[in-house]
């Protein structure tokens, strides 16, 4: 049962964080939504680890691939801010439509 | 053999870093008694610790919209951090937890005073303060690799990040004598997460006090007792991880751990006092510029004695 | 698994949610920014209590220092950093709430429904030799991939980052000694 609970809690984490980056308009605050998102991939590779296969070392390297996107999403993130604001400054996702398809 | 020590010894250690902490306190007393021409007796050793009832009765100083909250939590973080940190320290033979991470723990907890001083200048709204907050982020940028660095490479010297079997590894030559820069690093290190001496810029006068400026009464005790408390910590961490830890000939392990302690400290307190304050925009170039690839070039030595062993 | 370890998932477990849930009600920027921490942190315990020690100090250590980071941004590019003015700054909340909820309830219901396999194995004697015997084995190739993601972000994020090149350093014929810079820095280069 702790099993089940612990991937409640990593879906809980995983939604908190995408509800955050989807309705917030300043990009830092999406860029904490997605942190809480890995922050729940990473429970949920712990718990697989501990709970289905602790002999092989994949959960691990999940958690630290998801720790390594942690660390890019945040600096490029913030590169992208320090970019934008700097030429209009702008720091909301809504003012930036560049992309828009 | 480091092992675990019994249960009291979690009330022991906490108590045994407050005693270096004070005796780092009176040294560091008797050296400004000394400077300033005052005759060097125990009363000016026992200068700072009158201020003791004083800071304990006096009022808080409030300003308007404070985030009591966030300045509460950064304050008592700093020494309890400390604290924290000495869990995995051995004292001689004995140490409170031996975890398999335990010199990841203790970076861990050190790097948790960048929180702390962040919020501890942001908690009373105020200019000043604030701004001692983002001078100890400067400087953490600055100070934090080379640290993280030599603390890789005592750990690559041994292949285990226990810090029993660090203290075990260097039968025969310490890790200070063939590891000199990682050492240097380490002891610059120290100063620089207690923020004293050349590293007490987040604190300094030109700022009005920086983080210590709004602080009063208690609050502002614990952030202080948080500076000795995380020198004493850092100089006792020197002790396993560079200086052999509890090994020597004739004196049981935990005198031997003592005496290292004490000395280190020493070293750390005359340094905090001989050297001049170093501005972090000046500190973060020399640490990028040359401290990070000396320490990498340093982890490359140990790395390559183990490849080669 | 014994009774202090559930004890303790539990209260970690709780705590991690509900700073999670406090980083998008809260107005104030630092309060947010420590929130995540808080939670954040709290997963790194978690990590920690599964028998990962290493993956989750490490989890706190990395967090505790990006988040410091992430609040130095907030602070400065935030209209409200200390919540002091009532302001919203939110698109499309139902939208996003009936996405996550949904999600969310997919998710549980497949967590429930999935018949898990049994544990596989036993746990190494030490999971951090384990994980360092992996990447530098087996998932050789995994690491040597993070490692070039991780040295292009550096050099992506500093050049999108910065606005100054070198010649705005050292003149028009690279040739001004020492550089013009705005910031004195340490070395005198």
């Amino acid at each position: 049962m702790t099993f089940e609970l612990l991937l409640v809690l990593a879906a809980g984490l995983f939604c908190t964080g995408l509800f955050g980056a989807l309705s917030q308009q300043s990009i830092v605050m999406i860029m904490m939504g997605i942190e809480l998102m890995i922050g729940g991939i990473i429970v949920a590779a712990a718990a697989f680890w501990h709970f289905l296969a602790p002999a092989a070392a994949s959960g691990q390297v999940v958690v630290v691939a998801a720790v390594v996107a942690m660390a890019v999403e945040m600096a490029m993130g913030f590169a992208v801010t320090t970019a934008l604001y700097r030429s209009r400054r702008v720091d909301t996702a809504d003012l930036a439509r560049d992309l828009r398809g | 053999m480091v092992e675990r020590g019994p249960w009291w010894t979690v009330a022991a250690a906490p108590l045994l870093l407050a005693a270096l902490a004070a005796l780092a306190v009176a040294a560091d007393a008797l050296l400004a008694a000394r400077g300033a021409g005052r005759p060097v007796t125990l009363t000016a050793a026992a200068r700072p610790f009158l201020a003791l009832p004083r800071a304990l009765v006096a009022g808080p100083r409030r300003l308007p919209a404070p985030d009591l909250l966030l300045w509460r939590a950064g304050v008592v973080t700093v020494p309890v951090a400390a604290v924290l940190s000495t869990l995995v320290i051995p004292f001689g033979n004995t140490v409170v937890a031996d975890p398999s991470v335990g010199v990841v723990w203790f970076n861990a907890m050190e790097v948790t005073t960048w929180a702390a001083l962040w919020l501890a200048g942001w908690g009373p709204n105020a200019a000043f303060s604030l701004i001692g907050g983002y001078r100890f982020l400067a400087q953490g940028l600055a100070y934090e690799l080379p640290l993280m660095f030599a603390l890789i490479a005592a750990a690559t010297g041994a292949e285990s990040l226990r810090v029993g079997d660090i203290a075990a590894a260097q039968q025969g030559l310490w890790y200070a004598v063939w590891m000199p820069v990682a050492f240097a690093a380490h002891l610059a290190g120290v100063l620089a997460f207690s923020f004293l001496g050349p590293f007490a810029h987040p604190a300094g006068r030109d700022a009005a006090g920086g983080v210590l400026g709004e602080l009063s009464g208690p609050d502002r005790l614990l952030l202080q007792a948080g500076r000795w408390l995380w020198l004493a910590s850092g100089a006792a961490m020197a002790v396993p991880l560079f200086l052999g830890g509890g090994a020597g000939p004739g004196l049981p392990a935990w005198a031997w751990s003592l005496v290292k302690t004490l000395l280190v400290l020493a070293l750390l307190v005359v340094a905090a006092r001989r050297l001049p304050v170093v501005r972090p925009d000046r500190y973060v170039e020399l640490a990028w510029v040359v401290l990070v690839p000396l320490t990498i070039l340093q982890v490359l030595v140990p790395a390559l004695v183990v490849l080669g062993r | 698994m014994d009774t202090t370890d559930t004890v303790l998932l539990t209260v970690l477990g709780v705590l991690a949610l509900a700073g999670g849930v406090l980083v998008f009600v809260l107005d104030s920027m630092a309060r947010v920014t420590f929130a995540l921490l808080v939670s954040l942190a709290c997963s790194g315990g978690v990590v920690t209590l599964l028998g990962l020690p290493y993956l989750g100090v490490v989890t706190v250590l990395m967090m505790v220092m990006e988040m410091v980071i992430m609040a130095v941004f907030m602070i400065a590019y935030m209209m409200n950093p200390a919540g002091l003015m009532p302001m919203s700054m939110l698109h499309n909340t139902r939208g996003a709430l009936a996405v996550s909820a949904v999600l969310f309830a997919a998710l549980t219901t497949g967590i429930f429904a999935v018949p898990w396999p049994g544990r596989e194995g036993r746990p190494p004697r030490d999971s951090t030799v384990q994980l360092g015997t992996a990447l530098m084995e087996g998932q050789m190739l995994t690491m040597v991939v993070l490692g070039l993601v991780l040295l292009s972000t550096m050099v992506g994020a500093t050049v999108l980052a910065t606005q100054r090149g070198r010649y705005d350093r050292f003149g028009d014929d690279l040739d001004r000694r020492p550089a013009r810079d705005p910031v004195g820095g340490g070395v005198g280069r």
